[in-house]
Parts: structure tokens; C-alpha cells; sequence
């Protein structure tokens, strides 16, 4: 392709990227280094349907001279990257100085709001991005091996949790797993536990939320590797199977390398996904439980008073935390193209 | 022919009736953008406020009105030109300064509204209130009477009777509250601290200070009251809540005035749950003698980045959806209104008690808004057994130190 051609061909996708993906993350870069003035207080008498009293209230005219001098706020530097609320760093050192031992210090560690949230969401990708994979993988061998009549329905059922909403979808499941609801009762009568609640104890929680990842994101893997298993050499197949390799063989030694390169861009995009778990939590009212990052940020923004310097930085972290991730898969995918 | 002519006149007469009915509120011009809660009172103000003649009124009543007012009267003009608020919501509004003191506006359009509607901040009007609200006991009066319970006063009261019911094999989760992990967590809080008789801060500053025996002496009884309660609580909001209470699952229950309603009416539950759901006063806790629950009011307000034009036809749109015309036999129970003509139906005898115990209205402070998100993020360890009370209240305080460092409240 000619340059100039290339230049015109990327240009409409450049200048979105740009708009809408680089200069965000700029100006999340720069709130997060910047936080609100300091308040000038002053005495104010409130007065209302039930009575007067003496309150504060923030002096206005003060505020704005201030902001006007100073539009973008005062620069904190990474102060609020260091708070207790994100990475807590004196936190952390008085914790492990007082701790009385590695335990100690860990359950000091996980009692910090940014490090619980961490521990949660790296479990959550850890667990649901190969999971989800696995299960679409097999869920595609199956429907591969179906009648042609039967194929069309078959991909249809299984494609269900991805069509359905994902904040309608964990509603419907938070119904059902209630202590009575049809799944919340059944795992009672499971345990013969008639007080057992899911959405009571934390490790249950985790694993509700890790299903629910599970079942919403498998049938993306499955359509992928349904459509990569149509590309799958027959000749190769079929001299596997005269030199006597078994089903399993065939699967492990032609299938799945075939598959490789679609496996790792489906793990690129869904630690991705899996790290910014958030909507499982708001519908399963699970934040009690588990929290991530994203809950934070959404936290940080739906409260009463909004801290948008805080929901920035709790981006920029996400960010950096997603590159770290994925650097392993990044590095290995610019490496097998390096070679070939 | 004749008969389609007939029916076209017809309509044009109903036609013409339909706009008599709309009022002349004294501006006849303006844009009103209304911002607000979803529930009945708010949308019958709403309603109203879209009677005025020559006015265009667009009302947007949401749950999550609280998520968009302040970025909606932000701009400038603003897409919003009043929301309606609390006394919590309205200090996220006045921090940033998007209201427009009513002063000009009410010598003007507005001297009949009754003083004691009005609430002034520093001397200045920034609101109109409409009604009041307030959290208070309901109870099943078939459950109480059957077992011999006198109508508890206290949550001392409520543990003992709450203990009996369960004992009785009558409810095994005699108590609901809605204890939802954020926002309801944090307020259930606020109300049980204020009735241990603690403060929020050190005096005149904006320094946190609930970390002493009333933050554990609170923590405590929500604990103690929690044991009673379904296991689901830190997933109950006010919602679910009333859902437990139509289910006959609950008998007592700290609940809002506002929701009372639902609970009485033969909507949505078995008659012998609605017929026997009856409203109690204010409940204290130990021995401070003040009520451990805060007084509320929803009112109205007006952006300040907008034309004069829109904020006169805002604030005459708004005094007609509080006027005494809108009450009639259906609204007259939605809520405790502050309008002239208002007659106390029995739902709203919880609120009136509440109000003449004396109890605190919620603490109308610039900062208070960062504790209470704190509140509610770091209760729910220590209900779960997780930490205690002084580690969950030493996360509270280091919780909100941070936020209020960021939002330089603190050095």
C-alpha cells in the first residue's frame, strides 16, 4: 500500500483513537494531579422548617477568586495516588513496623480499600478469564461435532448470555440465588442448611460473581473458537488420525495449536474486561463483599459529595494495572510476530 | 359528515376545557428544567409545576437524580433550571456554588409562601421546602398484640420484643432495616450515633471524631439489631426492605415516612399484614435521651447559570406545583406536605411524632457528604464480624480524613 493511501486509509480511525481514547486518559492524567482548593469555611446561620442553627457553609466569593487565579486547581503531585484511599503508601509502612507478623501484616494489608478491591479483582481475572475460555472452547467443540439441523439452534441457546443484558442478566441471577429464590433454595437444601445465605458470606459472594463472569462471558469464547474450528485443516485431521491419534490427541496436538493465536488475543481482551469487573457487583448488591477498581471509581463519582480527583487516579491505576497484565501476552504476541 | 363535525367540535371544546385548567402562575414565557427524585410527592410537584400557561416545563425524576443535578446546573444555562432536593443533597449543590439566592424572586412572585418554608443560608434563601420526612418505627400491631409487647420506644425495646417474636416461632427475622451497604448503611448510622447523644466533628472544625464509646455504643446496637435481620441485610435497601415487610417476613422495622404509604395500602401484600402495619414515634437509643433518627425536608431550588427569564418562570412554575390546589384526596396522603390546607392522614403520624420529639434534622455541614459516603463503605466489615468496632471506626475516620484532604477540607 502506497503511503499516501495508508495515510487517508488510517486517518478517520487515528483522529477518532486520539479524540476519544488518548485525550481522555491526558485529562484524567491531569485531574489526578490536581485536587480541589482549600475550602474557605466560614459561620453561617441555617434556618428552616425546623428551626435555626449555627452551621458552616463554604465561602463562595473566597472559592471564586480562588478558582479564577487558579482554574485547575491546586497541584498535589501524586498525593492523592499515595492517600489511604489508593495506594496508601505510610499506611503501608506503619503497617508492616507495627505488624506482629507476615499474617499480621497482610490482614492489615487487605483491610486498606485499594488493596482488598486488588486482591478481589486479580482473583476475579485469574479465575474467569481461563474458565470462560475453557468452557467456550469445549462448548464449541460440542456444538461443532452437532447435526447440521440442530447446529443453528444449538449456537443460538449458548450465544443467551451474551445477548442478555449484563446488569439485566446479574439481576435475574441475584432473584434467583436469594434464600428464596429457586437456586438459593436449592443449594440450601444441598447443604440441609434451611439458614444458609449466598449473599451473606463473602466467599460465597466471590464465587456467585466468578459464575456469573463465567456464564456471561463464555459465549464470546465460543463463538471465536467455533469460528477458528472451521479453519481447522481437514488433511492435517485426517493424517492424525491415520497415524492413530485419539479424539484427545487430535484435540491437544492439531486443534489447539491451530487455535493458539485466536486464544491469546481472546485472553488479551478479557483480562481486560475481567479487570474492570464492575457490573456483577452493583446488581448483586455484593459491594459489602467485593469490590474492584471500577467500583470505586463509580463510587468515588455517585457519592454525595463527587471526588473527581480520586475517581482519576483510581483510573490511571487501572490503567497501569491492565498494562501490567497484559504485558506477558503483549510480549509474547509482538515476539511470535517478530519471528515470522 | 355532520356527525364528524360534531365530534370535532366535541373535541375542541375538551380541548379548550383542558387548557383552562392550565393556570396563570404571572410569567407567561421561560424555559423550566426540573431535576428530582421518583417518587409520588416529587411527581405530583412535578405535575403541577407543569400547569403555568406559556411556560415549556420538561421534568426528569430519577433515582439517581443525585448522579446528574450537579453537572446538569453546571453548564452554562444550565440544562436543569431547579432540582429538587434534601437537606442532605442540597450541600453538594451549594458547594459549588450553582444556586441562585431566592431573595429578588420571592419580593417579588412569592410573599405568600409561609416563612417557615423558606430555608436560608446565611441569611440567604437558597430553597422552598414542601414537605418533611423522617425514618421512624412501624410495626405489626396483630404480632405485638398477640404476644403481649407494648409498643417499643427504644431499640432496647425493639431487641427484647424482636427476641420474644423469634422465641414465639412466630418470624424467625423479627427486625428489618434497610442496611444496604453505602448509602442506607451510612444513614442508619448517622441516626444511631446522633441518638447516643454523639457529635460528628470537633467542635468548629471539620476534623472527624466519632471514633469514642458513642460510635461503638452505635455499632453495637446495629450489630445487636442485625442478628435479628434477615441474612441478607447488607443487601436490603428501602426497597427490598418494604418487599420484606408486604412479605409478612418483618414486624419492626426503623422505616421512612414517605414510604409508609406503600406499606398501609392494600397493594402488594396479604390484608393481614397492610390492615395491622401501623406507625410508631421516633426510637432512642441507651440513655441520652435524644431520638436516634434525623428530621428531613425535600424542597426546590433554582440554577443560578440561567436568564433572569427562566428563573422567574422556574420559580413561579415551582410555586404552583406546591400550591395549595394540588392537594386533593390523593395527594393529600403521598406525603407530610408544608402546604396550607394539608390535613395529617394516620400513615403520616410517624413523621409529626418525630418531629415533636425534638429529634435533629440531618447535619446540613460542606463535608458532612464525605463522611457519610465513608460511613457507608466501611460499616459492613465490622456487621460481618470481620473487625471491630474500633478498627471499622478508625477506618471510617481514615476514610473520610483522606476524601477530606482531597476536597481541601483538611490540611
Amino acid at each position: 500500500m502506497k503511503h499516501k493511501t495508508f495515510f487517508w486509509f488510517m486517518l478517520p480511525s487515528g483522529l477518532a483513537m486520539l479524540l476519544f481514547i488518548a485525550m481522555p486518559i491526558v485529562s484524567v492524567l491531569i485531574q489526578s494531579v490536581y485536587a480541589p482548593h482549600e475550602q474557605v469555611i466560614i459561620e453561617v446561620e441555617n434556618c428552616g422548617p425546623f428551626g435555626c442553627e449555627t452551621s458552616t457553609a463554604v465561602d463562595q466569593d473566597a472559592t471564586r477568586d480562588l478558582r479564577e487565579a487558579e482554574p485547575l486547581g491546586r497541584f498535589v503531585g501524586n498525593n492523592i495516588y499515595t492517600d489511604r484511599n489508593h495506594l496508601a503508601t505510610s499506611e503501608i509502612g506503619l503497617a508492616w513496623q507495627s505488624s506482629t507478623g507476615i499474617g499480621d501484616f497482610f490482614s492489615k494489608l487487605l483491610n486498606l480499600p485499594f488493596y482488598g478491591a486488588l486482591l478481589f479483582t486479580l482473583t476475579y481475572t485469574a479465575v474467569v478469564t481461563p474458565m470462560a475460555l475453557i468452557f467456550g472452547f469445549v462448548i464449541a467443540l460440542a456444538v461443532n461435532t452437532l447435526p447440521k439441523l440442530l447446529k443453528g439452534p444449538m449456537i443460538f441457546f449458548s450465544l443467551l448470555p451474551m445477548i442478555v443484558t449484563p446488569l439485566i442478566g446479574a439481576l435475574i441471577l441475584f432473584w434467583m440465588i436469594d434464600a428464596r429464590g429457586v437456586l438459593g433454595s436449592f443449594i440450601q437444601w444441598i447443604a440441609s442448611d434451611p439458614n444458609l445465605s449466598l449473599k451473606a458470606s463473602t466467599p460465597l459472594t466471590w464465587a456467585m460473581l466468578m459464575v456469573y463472569g463465567i456464564w456471561s462471558s463464555a459465549p464470546f469464547a465460543f463463538v471465536v473458537y467455533y469460528a477458528g474450528l472451521q479453519t481447522v485443516p481437514d488433511d492435517t485431521l485426517e493424517s492424525a488420525m491415520i497415524d492413530g491419534a485419539t479424539p484427545f490427541e487430535r484435540i491437544r496436538y492439531v486443534v489447539l495449536p491451530h487455535l493458539l493465536p485466536l486464544t491469546t488475543f481472546m485472553a488479551l481482551i478479557k483480562i481486560m474486561d475481567n479487570f474492570r469487573v464492575f457490573e456483577p457487583i452493583v446488581s448483586f448488591n455484593a459491594a459489602a463483599h467485593a469490590q474492584s477498581l471500577s467500583y470505586f471509581i463509580y463510587n468515588d463519582l455517585g457519592g454525595e459529595t463527587q471526588l473527581l480527583s480520586s475517581s482519576a487516579a483510581t483510573s490511571v491505576i487501572t490503567i497501569i494495572c491492565v498494562s501490567i497484565l497484559l504485558s506477558p501476552v503483549l510480549y509474547r504476541t509482538w515476539r511470535d510476530f517478530g519471528k515470522s | 359528515m355532520y356527525h364528524f363535525k360534531k365530534a370535532l367540535l366535541a373535541s375542541a371544546i375538551v380541548l379548550g376545557g383542558a387548557t383552562a385548567s392550565f393556570a396563570a402562575c404571572g410569567v407567561d414565557s421561560g424555559r423550566v428544567g426540573i431535576v428530582g427524585n421518583e417518587f409520588p410527592a416529587i411527581q405530583t410537584v412535578a405535575e403541577n409545576a407543569a400547569k403555568c400557561d406559556g411556560l415549556d416545563v420538561k421534568a426528569n425524576l430519577t433515582a439517581d437524580h443525585q448522579k446528574i443535578n450537579l453537572a446538569g446546573m453546571q453548564g452554562n444555562p444550565a440544562e436543569y433550571t431547579t432540582a429538587i432536593i434534601a437537606n442532605s443533597s442540597i450541600v453538594a449543590l451549594i458547594n459549588e456554588d450553582v444556586l441562585r439566592p431566592l431573595d429578588d424572586l420571592i419580593a417579588k412572585h412569592g410573599q405568600d409562601i409561609p416563612k417557615n418554608q423558606l430555608i436560608t443560608i446565611d441569611g440567604k434563601v437558597m430553597a422552598v421546602a414542601f414537605m418533611a420526612n423522617a425514618q421512624h418505627l412501624v410495626y405489626r400491631k396483630d404480632i405485638l398484640d398477640e404476644l403481649d409487647i407494648a409498643v417499643p420506644t427504644s431499640y432496647e425495646e425493639v431487641l427484647a420484643a424482636a427476641e420474644k417474636i423469634r422465641a414465639s416461632g412466630k418470624l424467625q427475622n423479627p427486625v428489618g432495616g434497610a442496611y444496604k451497604t453505602g448509602w442506607n448503611l451510612a444513614q442508619e448510622f448517622v441516626n444511631m450515633y446522633i441518638g447516643t447523644g454523639g457529635s460528628f466533628y470537633k467542635p468548629g472544625t471539620a476534623e472527624v471524631a466519632i471514633n469514642n464509646a458513642q460510635g461503638v455504643e452505635a455499632l453495637n446496637m446495629m450489630k445487636s439489631l442485625s442478628e435479628y435481620m434477615n441474612p441478607d441485610f447488607l443487601t436490603h435497601d428501602s426497597n427490598l426492605t418494604s418487599d420484606e415487610w408486604e412479605a409478612g417476613n418483618v414486624a419492626l422495622m426503623n422505616m421512612w415516612g414517605s414510604r409508609t404509604g406503600r406499606l398501609m395500602d392494600d397493594e402488594g401484600a396479604e390484608p393481614v399484614v397492610y390492615e395491622n402495619t401501623t406507625v410508631g414515634g421516633p426510637l432512642t437509643v441507651g440513655d441520652s435521651g435524644k431520638r436516634a433518627t434525623t428530621l428531613w425536608w425535600d424542597g426546590w431550588t433554582v440554577a443560578k447559570n440561567i436568564s433572569n427569564e427562566d428563573a422567574e418562570a422556574t420559580f413561579v412554575a415551582m410555586k404552583n406545583g406546591i400550591s395549595p390546589s394540588i392537594l386533593n384526596d390523593e395527594t393529600m396522603g403521598q406525603a407530610v406536605w408544608m402546604i396550607d390546607g394539608y390535613q395529617p392522614a394516620p400513615v403520616n403520624q410517624g413523621v409529626f411524632d418525630t418531629i415533636a420529639a425534638g429529634a435533629s434534622p440531618y447535619p446540613m455541614l460542606p463535608y458532612h457528604g464525605l463522611l457519610h459516603t465513608a460511613l457507608g463503605d466501611n460499616i459492613s466489615d465490622f456487621l460481618q464480624g470481620k473487625e471491630s468496632a474500633e478498627q471499622a471506626l478508625s477506618d471510617i475516620e481514615a476514610a473520610y480524613t483522606a476524601a477530606a484532604k482531597e476536597k481541601g477540607f483538611l490540611n
